[in-house]
């Protein structure tokens, strides 16, 4: 069971299976809407705000998730496995508005040799 | 003795969220070793080097992070005097002492607060347990190296990086109180007298323990452990995109110390560095200065600059 997932920041859509973290898709679909940091839960660089759709989530930290954001839907993407299609925005430090994956020549590290 | 005063870094103490990924994590993937767990369910982990009980330990809770960083000292005479020195310094807080026995095989420790909020422990008693190298008793005719070591298998847990506020205040507590040298900084400013990065040692090693100033409290960046050889941290990669461990960045090699390392997370999204190489530290030695406009190159030698999670990214 696959959903699809649209960062509202860039313009970007992918699929995401079930059983996948939100971010590992991303990555895997060589988008970039959604900073990456740890990976893990930890460093808050992924932090989304979901506007619609259903997930599940694994634990947070929360230092830069409260128990109230999470309940928002303020949650880390690299913590959020899909039941539904998503539709979020990046709100981490890092995040910014960017061009949708593959507007790059290759679509590859499109933001780091600017 | 001609090292007095703090020896080393002696324990790190990490927040993770849950422990059963960490302990996968710090002992079949990072290659620790297991010497104790505590009715609170903290848990005691060594490098295979190392002789004393622990040097990592693993507390489970809902925030990641670092809860301290413990040194040790050559006597217990020492420790009192440190203490006393710390307490009348005026630069820290939160003074308190912490019965012998709370670490399982330690003695007593001194805890404080640093001015980059950091909390550290000073202590001079922890029980050597050896590193299983001697062929007929501890520490006689030893192998060079014990069988039955898992994972990437450091030597040693050697030193973190941190980030806070007050870097002065931080970096004067270091040299001033506990008599640590800078070994390289990163200067910014017009007259290159704004200090951004201090890497600071109390030993032969390049570094201890570095600082870099971010205007946040008590933040943790890396714990660091050492491998012997650039090819062990070729290696260290391997293992670590066998098992899917989140990578930051490497094999590469920092400008600052030349060492050669790898950044990767836990599973908290704690970052751990392995490295090897440096240089050895006297001192006399002067400090090397970075500038700010090269401290990309100063971090990723290679890359020449820094990657957005370098400054972004801790717990
Ligand atoms: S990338 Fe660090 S919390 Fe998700
Ligand atoms: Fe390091």
């Amino acid at each position: 069971m696959s959903f699809q997932i649209t960062v509202e920041n860039s313009g970007e859509t992918f699929r995401c299976a079930a059983e996948v973290h939100v971010l590992e898709a991303m990555e895997k679909a060589v988008c970039k809407g959604i900073p990456v940091g740890c990976r893990n839960g930890g460093c808050g660089a992924c932090k989304v705000q979901v506007q619609a759709g259903r997930y599940a989530t694994r634990k947070m930290n929360r230092a830069v998730i409260s128990a109230e954001d999470e309940v928002r839907g303020i949650v880390l993407a690299c913590k959020i496995y899909p039941q539904s299609d998503l539709t979020l925005t990046a709100i981490g430090p890092m995040a910014r508005v960017t061009a949708p994956c593959g507007s790059a020549p290759s679509g590859l590290d499109s933001g780091t040799h600017a | 003795m001609a090292l007095t005063g703090v020896l080393r870094p002696g324990h790190v103490a990490i927040r993770v969220l849950e422990m059963g990924p960490a302990l996968k994590h710090y002992i079949d993937v990072l290659g620790l070793i297991e010497t104790a767990r505590d009715e609170k369910g903290r848990v005691f982990l060594k490098a295979w080097d190392e002789h004393d009980h622990h040097s990592v330990v693993l507390r489970e809770t809902d925030e990641a992070g670092m809860d301290y960083l413990g040194w040790k000292v050559d006597s217990p005479a020492t420790l009192k005097k440190l203490a006393g020195d710390i307490e009348k310094s005026k630069l820290c807080s939160d003074f308190e002492w912490i019965p012998k026995g709370e670490h399982p095989e330690t003695g007593e420790r001194f805890r404080f607060t640093i001015p980059t909020g950091h909390v550290m422990e000073l202590f001079a008693e922890k029980k050597q347990v050896g590193n299983n190298c001697g062929t007929e008793g501890p520490n006689v005719n030893p192998d060079p190296w014990p069988d039955g070591l898992k994972g990437i298998s450091p030597s040693r847990f050697d030193h973190c990086l941190l980030y806070g506020d007050d870097l002065d205040g931080s970096v004067k507590f270091f040299r001033e109180v506990l008599g640590f040298g800078i070994a390289e900084q990163v200067m910014a400013g017009p007259k290159k007298d704004f200090m951004i990065g201090a890497f600071l040692s109390c030993s032969n090693k390049a570094h201890d323990v570095a600082f870099i100033r971010q205007p946040v409290k008590g933040k943790f960046h890396h714990a660091s452990f050492e491998l012997g050889s650039w090819e062990k941290v070729l290696r260290a990669g391997d293992i670590l995109s066998r098992n899917k461990t989140s990578i930051d960045i490497g094999p590469t090699r920092h400008g600052i110390t030349r060492g050669e390392t790898i950044y990767f997370f836990d599973p908290s999204g704690n970052r751990n560095e392995v490295f090897s190489g440096g240089y050895i530290y006297y001192p006399d030695e002067p400090a090397i200065t970075w500038t700010e406009e090269e401290l990309g190159p100063g971090i990723f030698y290679h890359d020449r600059k820094l990657n957005e999670a370098f400054l972004s990214v801790f717990t």
